[in-house]
């Protein structure tokens, strides 16, 4: 057969072919792996944290300021405010599921008022630390998790913000939602990262 | 053929030249995306290549030319470039041109991330290489960055100036860059694919771009706490991540930097293999040997690959090193396995050897020789005593560059008619093959052999013990040479892009799906596909009809209930039905 023929004999036609009709979209598949990638850059830094810690006998600021602890009202408080906002979030989807954008719209501006609530009590926490982030590995590591987190609700909340504006402007209905529902797995990630890991971890260490 | 013929004139032919930029800086097609990678990887190798050449002229003889300031300074940024700006892209570049292709898919799964992950991948690019203009010169600690000589804090009498933060910032945002582009890949191998294209059926190629995916996925985003770690502790926190002077561990980059980077160096070398593999499955004229087992190497030496990165740190007392020794060893098991696969391959194979195959085979040499030093070091004892010297400098240019490099330069001469509708000329590609292959073993040879005798590595002069300046002598020859060879390779692409010969849809009577439409593809990449029923449709295409009756005919590693033998023995083409009726 000479170069450059071939049996032309094409049998599919081509359409955008996405595998099997199950409701994974390709977005939902996008945002689980980026949340696997954003999992693995936190274990970066609380590995750094834990071996600062195992390292160290003295697990406190290095200017004689004290630690920030989590056992008073607000930081506990806070956490518990953050992570169940996972509800309303969850609730937002399911309404856009069934094609009710209003319940939408409404579940999302309470995690969007929590979750800036939030962000304002994490901003006092660390304006009322006595201690800056050079003052050894302990003062260092907490501004660096709070931080990152912190960024990390921040860009969740613009995210989910800007899919609430196009909420209000009519887009999203039962069959095409699915930036709603990358919104919902990426603040269920935000929240349970700092419930289960930073939270104890920064707030509990000693 | 008229679709052929069609394809050769480009869309925007007759438009002025701002359109055409404009095109292709707004474009979200993958293969565009893929050859802008091409280029901008291809010219970031020459300047790590420019930056080699004065590292072997200064270590030529003994003395000095530069200053070790500058010497410091070079081997730093030949390492970051080849490596994060020459390697790492130009496998992404294969990775999107050719694997939505194979799997027969329309573009990448989010072609606009696709395209930011370029952009951003090129802005970190600019940001290392003006980081030569500002105060205190680029970056000058080795591509490893180990703290505490990286910081400004403690004891360090000469701290890096700004250099070192725009490095930094640089390789976060090239990290972020693969990661996006591996979400894009993942997810567009998951589900983009043509209908009959199954997991068992996907290219050797894409799967390597699977399993490379993931190691990117999931490694980078710890260099990039790494390297925010390094960011911050140079930009506030007075060491107090790494420098002991303020409660750091200088360890703690090194664990965190190395969980990257041992996968980093699977990133470089898998596609490599992969495009190894596709070739020989082309110019052997028999499937791969082995698919299956193929496919499980690549996966089982992505796993370890996760577990055994303290291997690079054995001397610093830091380590658990019967675990991270023993792990090591385990790698060369899976790789064994795929050495064996392409030498079987190759086995009584209707072997041609086109300048493509040649690359291959010289992968197949290089990669062998780069394994078996690596099996040295893993033995913590030998590892002990070769450490830090050129021996490494030798193991690592073997497998991860110079292996890495054959492969893609085959890869280069493998798909360039089908991304540019012409052939690279032969002759020339003959004479680049021998140059480079000539030039590198006399450089990274010796370097093994300067290596046991005990000449240390990132130093830009040395002792005049016997034979180090005939050896260093040898290797600047060899170094010189291999550039001849690439500059060679250069004007083969700009003449073959000119006068190449014309090639069409499928010049080499390819087996996977990127041959199965027009060369350079349409924009939609296909008209109509082939029906896929193994791994090779295109072979099913050809000679389904032929082999249809013959009993010792199957299709390689795709015996488990699919009816794949019946299925593939079943197509009926017409050309295979003209055959035989003529
Ligand atoms: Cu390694």
């Amino acid at each position: 057969m000479a170069a450059g023929t071939l049996p032309q004999r094409r049998v599919h036609p081509v359409r955008s072919f996405l595998v099997g009709e199950e409701p994974m979209t390709t977005g939902l598949w996008g945002i689980i792996f980026f949340i696997f990638s954003e999992i693995m850059f936190f274990a970066g830094l609380i590995a750094a944290m834990l071996a600062l810690h195992s390292d160290t006998l003295f697990w406190e600021p290095t200017n004689g300021g004290h630690r920030v602890e989590g056992d008073h009202v607000l930081p506990i408080l806070f956490t518990i405010l953050l992570v169940s906002t996972s509800i309303p979030m969850q609730f937002a989807a399911f309404a856009i599921r069934k094609g009710n954008r209003r319940a939408m719209l409404i579940n999302m501006a309470i995690v969007l008022v929590v979750g800036t609530a939030f962000i304002i009590n994490q901003y006092f926490e660390w304006s009322h630390a006595d201690f800056g982030i050079s003052d050894g590995p302990y003062a260092a590591t907490f501004y660096t998790l709070t931080g990152f987190h912190g960024a990390h609700v921040i860009g969740g909340l613009l995210f989910i913000f800007a899919q609430w504006l196009r909420g209000l402007l009519g887009h999203f209905d039962a069959k095409r939602n699915t930036a709603i529902e990358a919104a919902t797995l990426y603040w269920h990630f935000v929240g349970f990262v700092w419930l289960l890991v930073i939270f104890p971890l920064v707030f509990f260490l000693s | 053929m008229a679709t052929l013929a069609g394809a050769q004139t480009t869309p925007y032919a007759g438009a002025n030249a701002w359109r055409v930029i404009l095109e292709w800086l707004t474009t979200v097609d993958h293969k565009k995306i893929g050859i802008m990678y091409l280029w901008t990887a291809g010219a970031f190798g020459l300047v790590g290549m420019a930056f080699s050449l004065v590292m072997r002229t200064e270590l030529a003889q003994t003395g000095t030319i530069i200053s070790a300031e500058t010497y410091n300074s070079i081997f730093t940024m030949h390492g970051s470039v080849m490596i994060f700006l020459f390697l790492l892209p130009i496998g992404a570049a294969f990775m999107n041109y050719s694997m939505p292709l194979q799997i027969g898919a329309l573009d990448m799964a989010f072609p606009r991330i696709n395209a930011l992950s370029f952009w951003i991948f090129l802005f970190g690019g600019v940001l290392l290489t003006l980081s030569f203009a500002v105060e205190g010169g680029t970056a000058s600690a080795g591509w490893t960055a180990y703290p505490p000589i990286t910081l400004d804090s403690g004891n360090n009498a000469e701290p890096p100036g700004a250099g070192m933060d725009m490095w930094l910032v640089g390789v976060i945002l090239l990290g972020q860059a693969s990661i996006f582009g591996s979400i894009n890949f993942l997810v567009t191998i998951f589900k983009m694919r043509a209908p009959g294209m199954t997991m068992w059926r996907l290219p050797l190629f894409t799967w390597t771009t699977l399993v490379t995916g993931l190691l990117i996925l999931l490694s980078t985003p710890v260099l990039a706490a790494a390297l925010v770690l390094g960011f911050i502790d140079r930009n506030g926190a007075m060491g107090a991540f790494f420098d002991p002077s303020n409660g750091g561990q200088p360890l703690l980059w090194q664990n965190l930097f190395w969980f990257y980077s041992h996968p980093a160096v699977y990133i470089m070398i898998l596609p490599a293999m992969g495009i190894v593999s596709d070739v020989f499955g082309v110019f052997t004229r028999r499937p791969v040997f082995g698919y299956r087992s193929m496919v499980l190497a690549l996966v089982a030496i992505g796993l370890l690959g996760f577990i055994v990165w303290a291997h690079h740190m054995f001397t610093t007392g830091g380590v658990f090193l019967p675990f991270f020794m023993g792990a090591t060893f385990l790698i060369a098991v899976p790789t064994g396995v795929k050495m064996f696969n392409w030498i079987a391959t190759m086995w009584r194979g209707s072997n041609i050897f086109p300048t493509a195959m040649l690359f291959s085979v010289g992968f197949l040499m290089l990669f062998l020789i780069g394994g078996i030093t690596g099996v040295f070091h893993a033995a913590v004892p030998v590892d002990f005593a070769l450490h830090d010297t050129y021996f490494v400098v030798g193991h690592f240019h073997y497998t991860m560059s110079i292996a890495a490099t054959f492969g893609f330069l085959a890869g280069c001469y493998y798909w360039f008619p089908k991304m540019f509708g012409k052939f690279m000329n032969e002759g020339l590609g003959k004479l680049h093959f021998w140059l480079l292959f000539i030039g590198v073993n006399l450089v990274f040879f010796t370097q093994l052999l300067l290596g046991l005798d005990g000449m240390p590595r990132r130093i830009n002069d040395y002792a005049d013990n016997p034979g180090w300046e005939l050896m260093n002598m040898l290797i600047t020859i060899g170094a010189f040479v291999s550039a001849a060879g690439m500059m060679v390779f250069l004007y083969n692409v700009f003449y073959s892009l000119k006068w190449g010969e014309r090639a069409g849809s499928d010049p080499w009577e390819g087996t996977t799906l990127e041959w199965a439409t027009t060369s350079p593809p349409p924009a939609h990449n296909f008209d109509s596909l082939p029906e896929v029923r193994s791994e090779r449709p295109l072979f099913d295409l050809r000679f389904g009809e032929r082999l249809q009756d013959d009993p010792h005919y199957h299709v390689n590693g795709n015996g488990h209930g699919n009816g794949s033998r019946q299925g593939a023995g079943g197509v009926k083409t017409p050309a295979a039905s003209a055959r035989e009726e003529g």
